[in-house]
Formats: C-alpha cells, structure tokens, sequence
C-alpha cells in the first residue's frame, strides 16, 4: 500500500483514531464506549499505521513490545481490586474519589483504571496479532 | 518409619563413608527387626498389636496398622534379611558410583514392605503395595544405562502396576459387598463377604493383584527378567520381599476368602502349574541367577497352591515353607552375587572347583542347598514334611497336585545343589577374575542365613511356638498348633521325601541332558509370555498411534466439520426430542429503513456466497456484519453496536492478512460434493442457531436483572451506562478473567504466526512425533 493519499492521510488518521479511542474510553462510563470499544479502536489505528508504514515502523512508534503493553494491562487490572481489599470490601469494589482540579470535580475511581487495564490488555493483544500477521519480513 | 529417614540420609552417609557406610545403615533394619522381635512374646499368645491415627477423617481415612503372627513373621523376614541385604550390598557394589542412592532405593524398599505386611486398613495396603511396585522398579532399573535393565524394570513396573490397579478394584469390591475397610475387621466377616454376589468379583480382582506381584503363571514372565538388577536386589526381592507379598495377601486373606469352591480350585491350579512351569524352566537355565530365579518361581507357586489347599496340614506347610525359603533362597541369591563378583562369571558350565579359593561361601552354600533339597536336620525338611502330610491323602485332581510337587520339587534339589555344589567341586578351571574368597561383609550375609536354616530347625520347639504356629493361626484364622519334629520317623511324608530326594540326585546328575531336552522343547514352543508381553506393548502403541492419527488428522477444514456439526446436532436434537421447537413468529412491523439494512445484511451473505475470490467474499462478510451493527443500532443497543463496528472492521483486515500470508489460490477450489457438504453443515447450523433464538425470545422474559442494573447502575457505581458498568463493576471479575484470556489467545496466536519450521524435514518429524 504505498498509494501518496494513503501514506500522507494513515498518520492523521492514526492520530485521530488513537485520540478517539481514549475518548471512548473515558466517557465509557455514562456514555457508549468503554475499555473493549476503545482498545478496538486503537488497534485498528495501529493496524492501518502498519499497512501504510510497515510493520518496523510501528513497533519503533510503540517502543513496547504490544504483548507487553497487554500484560501491563492486565496487572494493572488485577492491581485495581486490591484496594478494596484493605478496607474489607470483596476484590474489585469500585472506589471513588472527586478532587478537585483546577476549579472542575473529576471523577476518579479504582474502577476506571480497571477500564483502562481492559483497554490495554485488548489493544496490546490485537495489535499483536495484526502485526505479526503483517510482518513479511521473514517469508 | 524409620527406614524412610534412612532412605534420606543413605547418600550423604556413603559421600562421607564410602562403603562402609552399608555397616552404618544396617543399623536400620537391625533396629526395626529388634523393635518388631520385642513383640514376638505378646504375638505368639495370640495378642495382635494394632495402633493408629486418622488420616482423613472427613473421607473416612485412618492409618491403622495391624501385626498378628503372619504380619510378624514376614516384618521379621523383611527386616532381619533386610539387614544382612545392606551389609552386603556395602561389600557388593564397593566403588560404585551411585552407592548412595542404590541404599536410599533399597531402605524405601524396606519401608514400602513393612508398610504393606502391617497395614490393617485397605486405602494404607493399596498405598504401599503400589510403593513397592515403584520402588522395585527403581532397583531392577538401577543399571538404568543399559537397555535390558530399563526393560525388565519397566516390564516389572507395567506387570505389578496393572496387578495393583485389580487389587485396589478387588478391595472396593470387598467393602462394597461388606461395608468393611479394614483387613482386621474383615478376617472376621467372611461369611458375609462369601455369601455376597459380588464374592467372585472380588476374589478374580484380588487374585489378578496377588498373582501379578507374585509372578504366578503366566504373569510369571517378569521375575526371571527382573534378575538384571544388581544381585543384592535379586537376593532381597525375590527370597522374602517383593514376589512374596502376593503371598501374603493370599494367606492374609484365607479365613476371609477362602474355604469356597473357586478359592480352592483357582489357587492350586495356578499355583501348580506355575511350580511346574518354573522347575522346568529353571533347568533350561545356565546363568546360576536365572536358575534361582526360576525355582522362586517355582517356589512362589507352592505356597499359592498350598494355601488355596486351605486344610490345616497345607496352611502349616505353607508357613514353614514360607519362612524356609526365605531363608535359603536369599542365602542362595546372595552366594551366586559373591560367585560374580569374586570370579567375574554366572555361568555355571564355566564354574568348577572353587571350593579351595572360596571355602566359606562353599559352606554357606551348603547349608543353604540343603534346606532347599528338604534334607533332615534342616529347616526345608520341616516344610517338606508338612507339603507331603497336606498332599499326602489325596482325592481326585488333587493326586495330579501331588505328582507336579514331588517332581517339581525333584527338580529344585537338583537346581539348588548345581548352584551350591557343582561350582565348588571339581577341577579348578580358568575364569575371568581370578577367584578368592570375598570379604567378610559379602559372606556374612548367606552365611548366618544357611545357618538360621539349621539352627530354626534344630531349635523346633521354640521356632513352632513363636513363629510357625503363630502365623499358620493368623492364615487358617482359628489356632492352630504346628509340631512337626526336625527327627525323621517312618511315615508316608518321609518315604515321598525320599523319593524326591532320589528323583533329585539323578536329576542333578543328569542336568547337561535334561537342560538340552528343555532346550529343545521350549525351542519347538517358540513363543512364551515375555514374547506376548512385548507384542501387546507393541499392538497397544500402534492402536494409540492409529487412533491419534484418526482424532487427531492434522486437516483444519476436517476439524472445523467435526465441531459444526456437532454445534448443529447438540442445539437441534434436544430440540426435536422434546417438543420444544419454537412456533412460527408473526412478521413484525418494521419501518422501511430497518427492512433495508435487513435487506443489505442479506445481499452481504449472498455475496459471500458467490464470490469468485476470496477476498471479495471476506469484504461481503463485513458488509453483512456491518449491516448488523446498523440493526444493533436501530434496536436500542449502542454499545454492542460500537463494538460490533470495531470487532467486524478487525475481522476484515486480520482475515485479509491471514489469507495473504497463507497464499492459499485466491478462488475457492472445492469439488462440488465438498462443496455441498460444508453447504449443508452451515445451513444446519445457522437454523439451529435461529431456532434456539426464537425460542429464547418466545420464553417469558424475567427482567429482574435489568430492573436491577438499571436502578443500581446510578447509584452505587456511579454510571448512567448499564452495560459498560455490567462489564467493569458489577461483573468485574469475568471481565478481569475474559481480559486474561484475549491476552492468552494473543500470545498463542502470535506463537502459531512465528513458528515456522526450520527445514521441511524436520517440520515434517514434528508432525509425526505429534
């Protein structure tokens, strides 16, 4: 796929693509959208990055290794239930805190970094699959 | 047990000590047989001692150990011969470079047997039966570099395991019958457990373990192989441990079993022939550890037919026998190791007049020969004694019994004597190491055992008191008083003893010409369990091989026909079965755009169809599963819709990418049969799949769920989407264990993607190999 339009549009598009999926991702909660949607999304915009680039070309725009980004995912999953463990709630409750920044209320909670686990661990793994799947190098 | 502990500290002794270490170690036994010789007063009176814990008591586990005279007398056989077995290996195998661990074996050994003959409960009996099996299989394999040794000790492990696995079937029979799980409790049940249907069940499962370990004919084969093991293994394994607890459950079983019909045909059958199988097999034999091994057989075989006599003569001659051939057997194993090993051969027509260089084996020997041939004075007489007053009467087929004893016992003197004295007598010959007699721990072993066999004879009262009458109570299960005397007198056991010996000594004369006769009968045979062994091992690996080639064939499409169709026929044949088949829905009253994206899903699935390339068929795939997002949409379900969206546009690109790196032919080559098979798979699946749906829509709807969802979702989780926090709060956990899995398939199927095999040829192998 070396077409001018393609090569000069996939960045943009990988651009806006990985900025949307981070927006699904965090109005997941009240909105449609959500760790699994976004984590697609993302990896779609990876995909199109390694038609239009190569694939050396988004492991280097990666750094990490996808699988990687996928386990770091799920430990950081795992790692969201612990809290309530210590105050003697079941693994997993969802705990909230509202600071306030800048003037605005955000809505933190152990329940979003679960989500974003979810995000990771499902953009590192397709990511993975597509790239090796478009990795020709060793044929 | 403490010959566990020792089995631990067995290596780090020999590392510090090097052989003497076997003087050390046989502190152990030494300390176990005085332990169990402390008991033997109270035994004797008819006292068993018992004790135990529970295990697990919620299962109905317990630890219970039980010793009355029988248990006794083989814990003292086991410990005592285990004893002088250590100090002699220390001797035996000087130098060797896994000393250590052969002690370690030889003590777990030790501990697994005197488990076994003191177990009360059947769970405990089973446990260290099955240990003794492993643990033999660890010392008939200890030469494990070479390849016949690897194959006895498996053929051994293979023969005894199956054997264990009848006997554990054998003994849930039994307390399914009885509701009994402990051998002390059982002894005295049997009537119930003879009068219970399942009886037979039982007795052929228990027997098929009794039997296997006991190397009874035709499981016989495994004992004569297992001889490639180091001799002090063959000497403790085959004179009082290992062949004899299949013994020691017959008669631990006798006053429960026996007494029946079946018990007192099947036993003395297969007991007699093996005596006879293995006293003719046994002159066939050169090698003086095959000829030995041959007549335990033999051997083995008597006690088999004599308990299954069950009269009280032949449960006395049983006991005798029993004690009797422990000892001059291991005496007898333990001379033909010192032999090897002093002169470098087992040959016996290679051996003669060694009796100057090795004077004190000669004399152990000897004695041991004698209490084998069954000659006044010694101890094998006392059993003989008693086998020909139990057979002495007989009625019918019992006379044939008779006839196999006097000449397979005939043949066992003639065996034991060329072992004993054809290679002491004569002239010298030239042999491999130049012969001289062994050091003291080598021929203290065969030498205080021959003299126990002279010394237990001459001392009979105090022998019947404390150890023949004892266990020969235990194993007819009422008391029973033995006395016979060593002094011969005139009676018909005495003339049949003489005959025997006669028969022996021209059968000990006479032994080039019969082994050459042997020779030739079994060459005309040809074929023999050891054969049949190897053929069924053979048979059942290319079963395994044929029946993984069928299940498992190697061909994705062949896979993927299998599991449709079974997808197809398990959701439509419930359904035909019991009625439940939905009814046909009214046709719903859709808006025009809903009909369209209908209509655009179904032109998708009728392009797949008849795409001429593959590729066009994988981009007709996305429009239909796109035109389903839409309909998603259209019904109220954004979410799903989304994630349809995103899941149908991965498809496209990752199916693309894949038929491009499998360079399949870009059109669809199937023949037309093949064609119209999948055809029918798919369709049969995709109604199914339709029905099931229906049926599910057609069912009440319970919305307790969503009423709950939908009210909770606010206020405690603080979410106004209900299906994502379904998926990240409420059922967090699924979803903590689904992202678990999509990371596992992604590693998998980037491992499938990188492997790519190095050359054809071994691709190829590894293919074969799975």
């Amino acid at each position: 796929m070396q077409t001018l339009i393609f090569r000069t549009a996939a960045p943009l598009l990988t651009g806006l693509m990985l900025l949307f999926s981070v927006f699904v991702l965090l109005r997941g909660h009240n909105e449609p959208g959500g760790g699994f949607t976004g984590g697609l999304i993302a990896a779609s915009a990876f995909a199109i990055l390694g038609i239009a680039f190569g694939v050396p070309a988004v492991r280097r725009a990666l750094y990490f290794h996808p699988m990687a980004i996928s386990g770091f995912g799920l430990f950081i999953a795992a790692l969201a239930g612990l809290p309530s463990l210590d105050l003697g709630m079941p693994f997993l409750t969802g705990l909230w805190a509202a600071p306030s920044l800048f003037g605005m209320t955000v809505d933190l909670s152990t329940v979003m970094v679960f989500d974003v686990g979810v995000y990771l661990v499902v953009v590192g793994s397709i990511t993975s699959i597509a790239l090796a799947l478009e990795d020709r190098e060793h044929d | 047990m403490l010959p566990f502990a020792g089995a631990l500290l067995a290596p780090l002794l020999v590392r510090m000590m090097k052989h003497n270490a076997g003087w050390l170690l046989a502190a152990i036994p030494l300390a176990v047989f005085l332990h169990f010789a402390g008991m033997i007063a109270s035994v004797s009176t008819g006292n068993a001692v018992s004790g135990g814990f529970d295990w697990a008591p919620s299962l109905g586990l317990h630890y219970q150990w039980f010793l009355d005279g029988l248990s006794l007398t083989f814990a003292l056989l086991i410990s005592g011969i285990g004893t002088l077995i250590v100090v002699y290996s220390g001797g035996y195998l000087k130098g060797h470079p896994h000393q250590g661990r052969f002690f370690s074996f030889i003590l777990l050994f030790m501990g697994a047997m005197l488990g076994l003959v003191v177990s009360d409960s059947f769970l405990m009996l089973f446990v260290y039966w099955e240990l003794t099996s492993i643990t033999s299989f660890l010392l008939i394999g200890f030469d494990h570099s070479r390849e016949a040794s690897r194959r006895a000790a498996l053929q051994a492990l293979l023969v005894t395991g199956i054997g264990g696995l009848s006997l554990l079937a054998g003994l849930l029979v039994i307390s399914q019958a009885t509701g009994i799980d402990h051998l002390s409790t059982l002894l005295g049940a049997g009537d119930v457990l003879r009068q219970s249907p399942l009886y037979l069940a039982a007795l052929l499962l228990v027997l098929g373990g009794a039997f296997t370990k006991s190397a009874q004919f035709p499981f016989h084969f495994w004992l004569p192989n297992a001889m490639e093991a180091p001799t002090p293994v063959s000497a403790y394994l085959h004179s009082a441990t290992m062949v004899k607890a299949g013994v020691y459950l017959v008669m631990r079983l006798n006053p429960a079993m026996g007494d029946t019909v079946a018990w007192e045909t099947i036993l003395p059958l297969f007991g007699g022939a093996t005596l006879a199988v293995g006293a003719l097999l046994a002159i066939r034999q050169t090698d003086l550890k095959q000829m030995l091994a041959y007549t335990t057989v033999a051997s083995l075989g008597l006690l088999v037919m004599l308990t299954g006599l069950g009269s009280d003569k032949a449960v006395e001659a049983a006991v005798l026998y029993l004690v009797a051939h422990s000892l001059f057997k291991g005496a007898l194993f333990m001379v033909a190791g010192l032999i090897d090993h002093e002169s470098g051969t087992r040959d016996i027509t290679m051996l003669s007049g060694l009796r100057k260089a090795m004077p004190v084996t000669f004399a152990a020997a000897m004695l041991a020969a004698c209490s084998m041939g069954g000659l006044p004075l010694f101890f094998g007489f006392l059993a003989k004694e008693e086998i020909y007053a139990a057979l002495g009467s007989p009625h019918g087929w019992q006379a044939l019994l008779l006839l196999v004893a006097i000449c397979a016992n005939a043949l066992m003197f003639a065996i034991g004597f060329s072992v004993a004295l054809r290679p002491f007598v004569g002239v010298a010959t030239k042999t491999p190491k130049a012969a001289h007699e062994g050091p003291l721990s080598l021929w203290l072993g065969p030498a205080i055992l021959g003299a126990a066999g002279l010394v237990a004879a001459l001392a009979y009262p105090v022998t019947h008191l404390y150890f023949s009458s004892p266990a020969a109570s235990a194993v007819a299960g009422k008391p029973v008083d033995v006395h016979i005397p060593v002094i011969p007198h005139v009676s018909l056991p005495l003339l049949l003893s003489a005959l025997t010996v006669a028969l022996g000594i021209a059968a000990y004369l006479g032994l080039d010409r019969l082994r050459g006769m042997m020779a030739n009968v079994l060459g005309a045979i040809g074929w023999g369990p050891d054969k049949g062994f190897d053929q069924v091992l053979r048979g059942l690996l290319r079963f395994s091989t044929g029946l993984t080639r069928i299940i498992h064939c190697g061909r994705l499409d062949v896979y993927m026909t299998v599991t449709f169709i079974a997808l197809a026929v398990s959701l439509l044949l419930p359904m035909a079965l019991f009625g439940e088949l939905p009814s046909m829905p009214a046709v719903p009253d859709f808006r025009f755009y809903e009909w369209a994206v209908l209509a655009i899903a179904v032109i998708g699935v009728v392009a797949v169809v008849r795409a001429r390339s593959r590729l066009a068929a994988i981009v007709s795939l996305g429009i239909q599963g796109f035109a389903v997002a839409l309909l998603y949409m259209l019904f109220g379900a954004p979410d799903l819709s989304f994630t349809q969206f995103m899941v149908e546009t991965l498809s496209v690109v990752i199916l693309a990418l894949v038929m491009t790196r499998l360079r399949l032919a870009p059109t669809d080559h199937r023949p037309l049969v093949q064609k119209l098979l999948d055809a029918t798979v798919a369709s049969a699946c995709g109604v199914a799949l339709a029905l099931l749906l229906l049926k599910v829509t057609q069912m009440p709807f319970d919305d307790r769920l969503s009423q709950f969802f939908n009210t909770y979702s606010k206020t405690i989780a603080h979410g106004r989407n209900v299906v994502n926090v379904i998926i990240v709060d409420f059922r967090g956990l699924d979803t903590l264990g689904e992202i678990a899995v999509v990371m596992i398939t992604g590693l998998a199927i980037l491992a499938l993607v990188r492997i790519r095999p190095k050359n054809p040829v071994s691709g190829a192998k590894v293919a074969e190999e799975a």
